[in-house]
């Protein structure tokens, strides 16, 4: 599995092998990106300066957050598909909290943080105690829910002038690193060691492998999805507040198809829509795959038009390549 | 001399690590019964994928029909009259019958190109007429029962115009009666020339249906016999590659204090009235019918059903058992039947899966999980249990069914469970992993721990329990002392007393 690296018992000549292949399994999509990097390199010289990979660092830290919640509900083999609106909703009463009404940016980030904590709760409590047939429907109801709540309270126009504190994580640099990638690469430290080393963690690769096996465990499978859900609309509000701090601007149809952005940095990263599989880092190298391809096409002057089909097509081929990974893993097993 | 349907020479077939089947030659004679049998592992499973082209082997010749092949997918064995059923039906359950029987051959009008539904009718019904069953055309395929479904199968592959039928495990979900159908079926198909490989765990029945036997074991054919020739014994000594000196290895253990204890348990319409006492160090075999209600009551004393009435205690302590967390704080465990739908997150590995219900001993800090001492008990539990290979990082997908059992087991030892329920321990697992299952049971009640056994396998529930108790019909309607049972008692109580089609076809008795 994808804890640690436990030392094959001694004497044991099978331990390699599928140690080996786990290996090979979490970098297939680290040698995507060098791969892409190495092309780009090569066709655009300003592809690999100090500036332009600090650019790609800060415009991945949005998608590679909320990507981070997706990857939790993906691996119970569910989806979320109302990040993008509870983003929204999220930074507009911030933005309502404290430009509006000029309380201090602290409860603004309160505001923001507990509102995508509560949706992703909603999510949750929605999909279990109603017994939904599939996170689908629960997402994409809120989806609708949390989009025209924020535009009935904006009244449809964009909210500015964010104070300095609020603009923090997506706007300050620490020397020329972007202070929202530090802080991407601090969140996925924590969930790296939330999945692995913990026992909801543990659960919730469970849950997607084997629902009824981890309910017959004793595990309540509905906690394990509450907290999932929960958590990925945290993390759709903490993007918001890195998106604020980018444009210094609240508006009402931001955010607007971020979900699927993140489930594709999550199916690149190599996890599963079967759910069971796929790890932090993954989906972090997902995220930056997607990045540097829409920053390497700018470079190259695509028109943006372009960028979303080669988007489409990496998805494709790196599902794809997954799909041809499994079926060596399934020859080698019969 | 008669000319081979089908014969391999020299078939191998290799998978990284592993030569799942060493210079295999074997003939099939068209209208023959060729039982395969052998242990899990043997290489019967990866043979017929290289018979129905799913693998192409990686040396050796096949001639089929005269002609030399190499199949590269399952058509090109289908196009040279090669079908088979499996355990698990391949049915599409939301189609009709007719169109299952012609899915992927459907038949059309000429010049309109629309499917011609009365013809394909007219010609499913003769071929199910034909096999001696009584099918509406037009209803889904879920509402038949699994018996009826493998005739559905069958006249399929009659459509198709097979001259082999390969057959894996097909009875092994079928009702006593259902078997008794199905080999009827074999004998007429036998008749119109078809020849059949028949694959099975049951013994007596390869025995009793087969022209000739072949014996598989790590890969190898060990030996291909006129059914005339063998017996149970020789067969199973073959595949084993040894005697079976102990089928049931014995233990005398003390029986010690009541463990669980179950008092007028109700289920409407599905447990009547359920009273029992398990003690420590004593295992209590459950018998009876398929649908007698054994699995439910597991369910509902684990908290995995709803109860409507009645009360558990669990070392004299009265407790409310409404989840199966509450039953797992008590210290009851559940091995449930269904090994791999609802023991093991298959791809995951040993470690994940034999610390799932017990992950929380591991923490510190609040939910942080020590890996280290997590390591250093599965470690133990995996050499306790004798699983090879001892490495726990193998996923359980890869293991042997033998070995699945006992990282299920791990898992509930791991959670120092007191009590344990075993829903068909054993259920395929090959003839010498058995034992060592047994062989863990026996340890399980030596060191203090109540174990019921539910089976369906009568010898096993003899061989092993110090009790046996009978179901039937929700009820309990026996119960015996080892030395008191013999198998007419347990088979009559479990009928209900009317002594009607019996569900206990012998299997091996491993």
């Amino acid at each position: 599995m994808k804890v640690s690296s436990p030392q094959p018992l001694p004497g044991d000549s099978n331990g390699h092998k599928v140690h080996f292949r786990q290996i090979m399994q979490k970098l297939g999509p680290l040698f995507g990106l060098l791969a892409l990097s190495g092309v780009l390199t090569y066709l655009s010289p300003y592809f690999l300066t100090m500036d332009n990979i600090m650019n790609v660092a800060r415009q991945s830290a949005i998608n590679s957050l909320i990507a981070l919640g997706m990857l939790l509900t993906i691996l119970t083999a569910g989806i979320d598909l109302s990040v993008g609106s509870i983003l929204a909703l999220s930074i507009v009463l911030m933005g309502i909290v404290v430009v509006k009404l000029g309380m201090s940016p602290i409860i603004g980030i309160i505001v923001c943080l507990g509102v995508g904590v509560l949706l992703g709760f909603i999510n949750g409590v929605t999909l279990t105690k109603l017994s939904l047939p599939h996170p689908f429907i629960s997402t994409l109801g809120t989806m609708n829910v949390a989009r025209g709540l924020a535009l009935i309270v904006t009244a449809a126009s964009p909210i500015s002038n964010f104070p300095e504190p609020i603009q923090f994580l997506g706007a300050a640099f620490l020397g020329p690193v972007p202070v929202s990638f530090l802080l991407v690469l601090v969140v996925y430290g924590i969930f790296h060691i939330f999945l692995n080393y913990t026992t909801v963690g543990r659960y919730i690769y469970a849950v997607g492998g084997n629902p009824e096996a981890t309910r017959l465990s004793g595990i309540s499978i509905d906690k394990v999805l509450i907290i999932v859900y929960t958590i990925s609309g945290f993390m759709a509000a903490l993007g918001g507040l890195v998106l604020v701090g980018r444009v210094n601007s609240a508006y009402p149809l931001a955010g607007l198809g971020y979900e699927f952005d993140a489930i594709a940095a999550t199916i690149i990263g190599g996890a599963s829509f079967m759910g069971g599989e796929g790890t932090v880092w993954g989906t972090l190298i997902g995220a930056m795959i997607m990045a540097v391809l829409r920053n390497g096409l700018n470079l190259l002057s695509v028109s943006s038009e372009m960028q979303t089909v080669a988007i489409g097509i990496v998805i494709i081929l790196a599902v794809y390549i997954d799909v041809l990974r499994h079926k060596a893993a399934a020859k080698v097993k019969a | 001399m008669e000319e081979d349907l089908l014969s391999l020479k020299g078939v191998s077939k290799r998978f990284p690590g592993v030569l799942a089947l060493n210079n295999i030659n074997l003939d099939i004679k068209p209208g023959e019964i060729h039982g395969l049998v052998g242990e899990n592992g043997a290489g019967k499973s990866t043979l017929i994928k290289i018979l129905t082209g799913a693998y192409s082997c990686d040396e050796g010749q096949m001639v089929c029909q005269g002609k030399h092949v190499h199949f590269v997918s399952t058509k090109d064995a289908f196009l040279m009259g090669i079908a088979a059923i499996y355990q698990e039906l391949s049915l599409a359950p939301n189609l009709s019958v007719t169109e299952n029987i012609f899915l992927g051959r459907e038949m059309r009008y000429k010049g309109i190109g629309l499917l011609n539904y009365p013809q394909m009718t007219r010609l499913a019904r003769e071929a199910l007429t034909e096999l001696g069953a009584d099918i509406d055309m037009g209803k889904p395929v879920r509402e038949y029962s699994m018996g009826q479904q493998q005739v559905i199968e069958i006249a399929r592959a009659l459509i198709a115009n097979a001259k082999l039928i390969i057959m894996d495990e097909p009875t092994s979900s079928l009702s006593g009666r259902e078997v008794r159908i199905l080999l009827d079926n074999i004998y007429k198909l036998r008749q119109k020339g078809i020849a059949i490989v028949y694959i099975s765990h049951r013994l007596e029945e390869v025995l009793e249906i087969s022209d000739r036997i072949t014996v598989m074991r790590d890969g190898c054919k060990i030996a291909t016999m006129d059914k005339k020739e063998t017996d149970q014994e020789q067969l199973i000594e073959l595949m084993v590659g040894r005697t079976l000196e102990e089928k049931f290895p014995q233990v005398t253990v003390e029986r010690g204090g009541l463990a669980l204890q179950v008092t007028g348990l109700n289920r409407t319409g599905v447990l009547k009235d359920i009273s029992f006492e398990l003690y420590q160090g004593e295992v209590l075999g459950i018998a009876g019918l398929v649908g007698a209600g054994r699995t439910e009551l597991a369910r509902a004393i684990f908290g995995a059903d709803k109860i409507d009435s009645g009360s558990v205690a669990v070392f004299g302590r009265e407790v409310k058992i409404n989840s199966p967390r509450d039953a797992i704080n008590e210290g009851i465990a559940f091995l449930t039947e269904d090994r791999k739908g609802q023991g093991l997150i298959l791809m995951h590995d040993i470690k994940f899966n034999s610390t799932l219900a017990g992950l929380k001993r591991f923490c510190k800090f609040g939910s942080f999980i020590n890996t280290k001492s997590l390591c250093k008990e599965v470690e133990q539990l995996l050499h306790d249990l004798q699983v090879r290979p001892a490495n726990y990082n193998i996923v359980t997908r890869l293991l042997s069914g033998g070995n699945q059992q006992k990282i299920v087991i791990a898992k509930w030892l791991c959670l120092k469970a007191k009590i344990f329920i075993f829903d068909e321990p054993t259920r395929g697992i090959d003839v010498g992993a058995k034992v060592e299952v047994y062989n863990v049971i026996n340890r399980l009640i030596s060191e203090g721990a109540a174990v019921i056994v539910i089976s369906s396998e009568l010898p096993e529930v003899m061989g092993i329990s110090n009790r046996i108790m009978v179901m039937h019909d929700g009820r309990i309607t026996a119960e015996f002392n080892r030395s008191e049972a013999a198998p007419e008692k347990i088979l009559k109580a479990a009928t209900g007393g009317i002594n009607h089609e019996s569900k206990f076809t012998p299997t091996i008795a491993g």
